[in-house]
């Protein structure tokens, strides 16, 4: 079985701060992480690898410093990492990004599963999962909490739900996205490490998957960014500190109305 | 430099950093250059091309329009102008529209106002049609409907193959969506099967006045920065939408609309994937992505037996029960109900942290609440920063007492 997973390099949120003075990002010294909800899709990948045999590659598409993402990959079992970089890429909205990545895992030739998380920290889109799967014309099970089944040409998984959660079969090759749920990613072993500092990453530009250049990066995107600002901050508001029988009085009497009102 | 889609004019820029603090992409350096001979070093910016997305949050930041980017060439425009009427995808679930329609509905109105277009929504299930008047009363003026066994609960392929196939007939100009777990999953694939743009999860909806394009706010980093997009080349503009965001149309049962019974072709229904069994969430009463009101307990309240607490000041308010991903990962209560990053984003009026720190992936998830309200020991606790009412004490005594004065004064 040969499971394709789709990571991102993001910005860890924990660091991005607003400066007061002049509201914008601080990014000095900004991490940069693999996004949170594909270290499950890596941990799953690799748990399907460990129970039915096959290997796994994680792909990455970024900039020339996103291959430090995928040398993580292959330091939690992932037995191969491609990076697709290419200038032409910049400017890509989720439609371009999604067709990149489609034609990579094209290239990549006989895939049985696609993992990927639920969405990426920075944009928290959703999109790029779906996207893939319709590009590629692959079934498709978002949100999975869990694979129940995994069989040579069919898989049944756990959807998370607004209200509950629906099991889904579906036959391979498919495309899964996965929730923080699925399972607890694993630290990096010894021998994981070695195996990613020895890695080989290929990096594969436009050319090299094929992509048509009116369909990629800026030009390839339907959508485009016309204004970027920061919110107001929230204003902190009232403290009320005392005893218990005295505050709690007064908090209920100030949110008589919105609760009322709500 | 010369033919890359952003440049820095060297002979304007002045070296202020201006552009380094925009850019939210750490994309943005100063390099000194030697002058002209005797002069001072030059401070100038460069912009690293690999990191820049091109969203030209610095164009709009130098004040010295020393940052030119050069749009390239529009993709060759189909013909917009055949695209006309608004739609709202109208979600149910078990043959009950969600919520989320009729907010889109409130929205949807505003915009389809300002283009002079009709409202129409598109609504996909079995027998359905019945539901179409509960559409029209909160101003549909059309609703397409598609009512069919294999629609009756939502399937990722036949649900997008129907609705984009329903698009490429009737040519909307704008199509919304919920940005529920359902939406989110479903207009992905059609925003690609029609070869269009998609903005996930806008907080902010209007018409360009000049261009009548659909100007898209949402937030990206956690909430830390805002975008406005655009898509000014293809057809429909899609767009998902939170709960709560919007305000829900009011129904008039005297209003009057068109309820049209699509035909669908059979190729379209077919779905790879099969539901085998869904099976509701016990523990959820109300639901956190829905909720006016959410009471969220997160470590402050040091064991599960503890979460009583908060469901019963839930109760008393008919309030969502959330949590915070360290009550989560303590296994107190089920991931369903953490907000945050890696939980839901969630909108409710009022929200109610309890002995939550308020981590920058918490805040990511609730900050856009109404009001906030705080209770937590820890006076220097970050939560209290964004707090409307922040109470400094211990939570196992508040919590309780405030439901019981509540109790009393909403008379429940």
């Amino acid at each position: 079985m040969h499971i394709v997973v789709c990571i991102k390099q993001v910005p860890e949120t924990a660091d991005v701060r607003i400066n007061p003075e002049t509201n914008t990002l601080m990014r000095e010294g900004v991490q940069s992480i693999i996004n949170p909800f594909d270290m499950y899709a890596i941990e799953e990948g690799v748990r399907v690898k460990e129970k039915t045999g096959g290997r796994v590659t994680a792909i990455s598409m970024g900039p020339p410093q996103a291959e430090a993402a995928l040398r993580e990959a292959v330091a939690m079992g992932v037995d191969a990492g491609v990076l697709i970089s290419d200038r032409a890429f910049a400017g890509s909205d989720t439609w371009a990004t999604s067709y990149t990545l489609a034609m990579a895992i094209r290239k990549l030739g006989d895939v049985d599963l696609v993992l990927c998380g639920k969405q990426a920290s920075d944009g928290d889109t959703a999109q790029v999962g779906p996207g893939i799967a319709t590009q590629l014309d692959l079934p498709q099970i978002t949100y999975v909490r869990k694979i129940e089944e995994l069989e040579a040409k069919r898989v049944v998984a756990e959807r998370l739900l607004e209200t509950g959660f629906e099991s889904v079969e579906a036959p391979l090759p498919c495309l899964l996205t996965v929730v923080k749920e699925i399972n607890e990613p694993r630290l990096p072993s010894l021998k994981g490490k070695m195996a990613a500092r020895k890695a080989q990453i290929p990096v594969w530009t436009a050319a090299d998957i094929g992509a048509d250049p009116a369909r990629i990066g800026l030009q390839g995107s339907p959508t485009k960014v016309v204004r970027i600002f920061t919110p107001p901050p929230r204003q902190g508001g009232e403290i009320l500190r005392g005893e218990p029988e005295a505050i709690v009085p007064r908090l209920a009497e100030k949110l008589r109305g919105v609760l009322v009102g709500g | 430099m010369a033919g890359e889609a952003i440049r820095v004019l060297d002979d304007k820029c002045v070296g202020c950093t201006l552009c380094v603090k925009a850019c939210p992409f750490d994309a943005v350096a100063m390099i000194e250059v030697e002058g002209a001979a005797g002069a001072k070093k030059r401070r100038l910016a460069r912009i690293d091309l690999a990191r820049c997305t091109l969203c030209g949050a610095c164009v709009t930041a130098c004040k010295f329009d020393a940052i030119e980017m050069t749009e390239k060439a529009a993709a060759p425009a189909a013909d917009l102008g055949a695209y006309r009427n608004v739609w709202v995808f109208a979600e149910q679930h078990d043959g009950e529209i969600q919520s989320i329609a009729y907010e889109l509905l409130g929205e949807g109105r505003k915009l389809a106002d300002a283009l002079g277009a009709e409202l129409w929504a598109v609504l996909l299930g079995a027998e359905i049609a019945g539901k179409a008047s509960e559409l029209t009363a909160r101003g549909a003026q059309r609703v397409l409907v598609a009512d069919r066994p294999e629609l009756a609960y939502f399937q990722d392929e036949p649900y997008a193959a129907v609705l984009a196939d329903m698009a490429r007939r009737h040519r909307p100009a704008v199509l919304l969506c919920g940005a529920t777990t359902v939406g989110r999953s479903l207009v992905a694939r059609v925003a690609v099967a029609l070869n269009t743009g998609l903005t996930a999860d806008c907080t902010g909806l209007a018409i360009d006045p000049a261009t009548k394009d659909l100007l898209q706010t949402r937030p990206a980093f956690g909430g830390n920065i805002m975008a406005t997009i655009v898509c000014p080349h293809t057809r429909p503009q899609m767009a998902t939408v939170r709960h709560k965001v919007m305000k829900e149309a009011v129904a008039d049962p005297a209003r009057q609309g068109r309820v049209v019974a699509e035909e669908i072709a059979e190729a379209l229904l077919k779905s790879r994937t099969r539901r085998l069994r869904f099976v509701p969430e016990v523990e959820t009463t109300v639901n956190i992505a829905e909720a006016d009101i959410i009471v969220s307990g997160g470590r402050g309240l040091q064991k599960p037996e503890n979460f009583a607490v908060i469901r019963e000041l839930a109760e008393v308010l008919g309030a969502g029960v959330g949590a915070s991903r360290a009550a989560v990962d303590a296994g107190w209560i089920p991931y369903s109900h953490q907000v945050g990053q890696t939980g839901k984003t969630v909108c409710p009026k009022v929200y109610f942290a309890c002995g939550i720190s308020g981590q920058i992936q918490h805040l990511a998830g609730m900050s856009s609440a109404d009001v906030i309200v705080a209770i937590n020991k820890d006076p220097e606790a970050p939560i209290f920063r964004v707090a409307t009412y922040g109470v400094v004490g211990d939570l196992l005594k508040i919590v309780p007492l405030l439901s019981a004065t509540l109790r009393r004064s909403l008379g429940k």
